[in-house]
């Protein structure tokens, strides 16, 4: 009975594993290096820009975005969590995560947007595109946080990878169901119009489904920001060091004040962005 | 009628489904339809479609759902590719045309009207009404220009700002129209573009499209259901069956006879009365006495009494329409037999005549309150026949299985 076996280990998958991701590790450490620097450079410029600017600058700006797409109670709250983080003593800490999530975000818009719209207009793309995102979304962190230290190494920006692919299948699926959602009969419409494919995209599905593009870019941005203690675990600064750091020293105080922190950022940008999306 | 012609559809087919080759092969064996689709589980959407559509004219493709006139229609501008044909525009082949092709001819030579407006609720009634000169890469000014000149076409100039859901359906649809009108297409395709609304903004609707038409004639191809609508603003229909094009005429002719039991099923329903004209349902079949043969007077009463009929029309040399007479009268006449020779003394009183181009509606109380066939006559008075009361109530009757028996007797 060779077929009920299963004292001993008949595929050593993980042995696989560990020498795929060796030799990746080893032959292509150099080019996931490079895969670093856009991300690098735009989280300088970010994390430059809030650092530089007076916290009174950055408070009013996202103060006003608030009052412009949000209303009066969430610009009262916005104000509020500001200063709240600020009198804690985490507001590089937030300045920093602040840069992460939006450089993620940005990363994750540039290439998710267009992955949904491709799989928006092609079956064929959808059906090979979604058990990715599937893995994407599913997959512990804990799990490939490994091969990401191993070929990007620790730090921040190792931290926003992670991040990228975590918070990428949301916008990508709701882009995908932003175009599908639009009627088949206006873009018959359109093509009857004498529309090219191109002309159907940009004028018709496009700004269609940009509701529904704006809620996925809110959901990426949430689960970005859940991202923030994750990260830390692998040297990312922001919110989570105090996070990991008080979970690490029983400091239970310090990782309370952290999440606290982040719930409160996580409802300011959501709020705003859900605004942004209704306007 | 040397008529120009503008659309010519040619042995078209489509069949949805993955087997299309197979499925032509099976309808070339003579199969059905129902036959085919249990075989190889593809559909005949449209089969073996040939007419041709005259500049000017509105010309209505009429069939129940499931027809296979929407899908006609989408061939016409290859939103569904046939799957074997030709449709030919001023001698051009549509279907062989290149993407690039095909796409100048539908910004410059066809547009659309749907039966869901499909109007794009993202836009103002304004830049709806501009969508397909801004396909064509018109300049804003410009297309916003003809947009409003269209928008003005339909009544609509005031909401140009409004966005589409602001407005009634009746008021979408008029949008729809100017979409398409404000591209100057030679040619209009509604796929049953009132059918979505009320009875009487549909009626609404029909008469400004053929306002608009009275103005600039366009070539239009209406797809519709709804018969009383082919016929009322319909120039020639085109009954599709099955995916079959199964008669092709003006209303009248196919009124008059239908091809089938289909055919004359749709028609069961509709009151002739409006369609119809005096016309169309006189028959020359009473005696006629030409005037001539009035200086006897008693000939005549011999043809009457000889047809066993009651009442003579009395015409002259050119058949222009004189006046009555019955046996009654003739005989009244010649036993005073003071002037016999003068038949105008014997007409009887109160007789009226009607034009070819009266409708059964307008003769129906003088053919009801007189005893005489009402006497039909051409625009120059020449006498063309004459409509009983028997005659006009088998015509009411048309669709009924009496029908055929009667058809003969009339012929």
């Amino acid at each position: 009975m060779r077929l009920f076996n299963f004292e001993e280990q008949l595929i050593p998958l993980d042995e696989w594993i560990q020498v795929f991701v060796d030799w990746l590790v080893l032959n292509y450490r150099e080019f996931f290096q490079i895969l670093k620097v856009p991300v690098e450079i735009s989280l300088n410029g970010l994390e430059w820009l809030f650092f530089t600017l007076p916290p009174w600058l950055i408070i009013v700006a996202f103060a006003f975005s608030a009052w412009r797409y949000a209303g009066k109670r969430v610009t009262i709250f916005t104000i509020l969590t500001f200063f709240l983080i600020g009198y804690l003593g985490l507001w590089e800490n937030t300045m920093t995560t602040l840069a992460m999530v939006i450089t993620a975000v940005l990363f994750c818009a540039v290439a998710g947007i267009p992955l949904g719209i491709m799989a928006g207009r092609s079956d064929r793309f959808e059906m090979f595109l979604r058990p990715g995102l599937d893995v994407m979304q599913t997959t512990p962190a804990f799990v490939y946080l490994i091969p990401v230290v191993m070929l990007f190494s620790i730090g921040t920006v190792s931290g926003i990878l992670a991040t990228i692919v975590f918070a990428l299948p949301p916008i990508v699926r709701l882009t995908n169901l932003g175009i599908r959602q639009v009627h088949p009969e206006l873009i018959e419409a359109a093509i009857a119009f004498g529309a090219t494919p191109w002309q159907v995209l940009r004028k018709v599905q496009f700004p269609l489904a940009m509701p529904s593009i704006m809620a996925g870019l809110n959901q990426t941005i949430m689960m970005a920001l859940s991202m923030v203690v994750i990260a830390a675990l692998i040297g990312a600064g922001g919110l989570g060091t105090p996070v990991v750091q008080g979970l690490n020293t029983l400091e239970i105080g310090l990782a309370t004040i952290g999440g606290l922190s982040i719930v409160l950022l996580a409802m300011v940008l959501d709020r705003i962005t859900q605004g942004m999306a209704q306007k | 009628m040397a008529e120009e012609i503008k659309l010519k559809v040619k042995n078209l087919y489509k069949i949805f489904g993955s087997h299309p080759k197979k499925a032509m092969k099976l309808l070339e064996q003579g199969l059905t339809k129902d036959e085919i689709f249990k075989k190889t589980e593809t559909t005949v959407g449209v089969q073996d479609a040939s007419f041709d559509i005259y500049t000017g004219e509105i010309f209505v493709i009429m069939g129940l759902s499931g027809s296979g006139k929407s899908t006609m229609v989408r061939m016409l501008n290859r939103l569904i590719e046939p799957t074997a044909g030709q449709v030919f525009i001023d001698g051009e082949d549509i279907v062989s045309m290149s993407t690039e092709q095909l796409v100048k001819m539908r910004r410059k030579k066809m547009s659309m009207v749907f039966q869901s407006f499909a109007l794009m609720p993202h836009l103002t009634v304004l830049q709806n009404a501009a969508f397909g000169l801004e396909m064509d890469g018109v300049d804003k000014a410009t297309r916003e220009a003809r947009a409003l000149q269209a928008l003005e076409q339909v009544g609509l100039e005031a909401r140009a700002e409004s966005m589409p859901d602001e407005l009634s359906g009746g008021m979408q649809q008029r949008v729809g129209l100017a979409r398409g009108l404000a591209v100057d297409p030679d040619i209009l395709l509604m796929d049953e573009a009132f059918s979505a609304l009320d009875p009487l903004i549909r009626t609404e609707m029909q008469d400004e499209l053929l306002k608009l038409q009275a103005k600039s004639k366009r070539t239009i191809v209406f797809i519709s259901h709804d018969l009383d609508e082919a016929m009322r603003i319909g120039d020639r229909i085109a009954i599709m069956e099955g995916g079959k094009v199964v008669q092709v005429g003006t209303p009248e002719e196919i009124l008059q006879n239908p091809a089938d039991d289909y055919v004359q099923a749709f028609f069961r329903g509709v009151d002739p009365t409006n369609i119809l004209t005096a016309g169309d349902i006189a028959v020359d079949t009473q005696v006629t006495i030409p005037i001539t043969d009035g200086k006897n007077p008693r000939a005549g009463l011999q043809r009457l009494i000889k047809n066993d009929r009651d009442y003579a029309y009395v015409v002259d040399i050119n058949r222009v329409f004189k006046g009555i007479v019955s046996t009654d009268s003739l005989r009244e006449m010649l036993d005073r037999d003071d002037q016999p020779n003068l038949i105008h003394n014997a007409y009887l009183e109160g007789v009226k005549s009607a034009n070819t181009n009266d409708s059964l509606q307008d003769i129906l109380p003088e053919v009801a309150n007189n005893h005489w066939p009402l006497p039909i006559l051409n625009d120059k008075g020449e006498y063309l026949g004459a409509i009983s009361k028997n005659l006009f109530l088998r015509t009411l009757y048309r669709g009924e299985p009496e029908t055929e028996q009667s058809e003969g007797e009339k012929v």
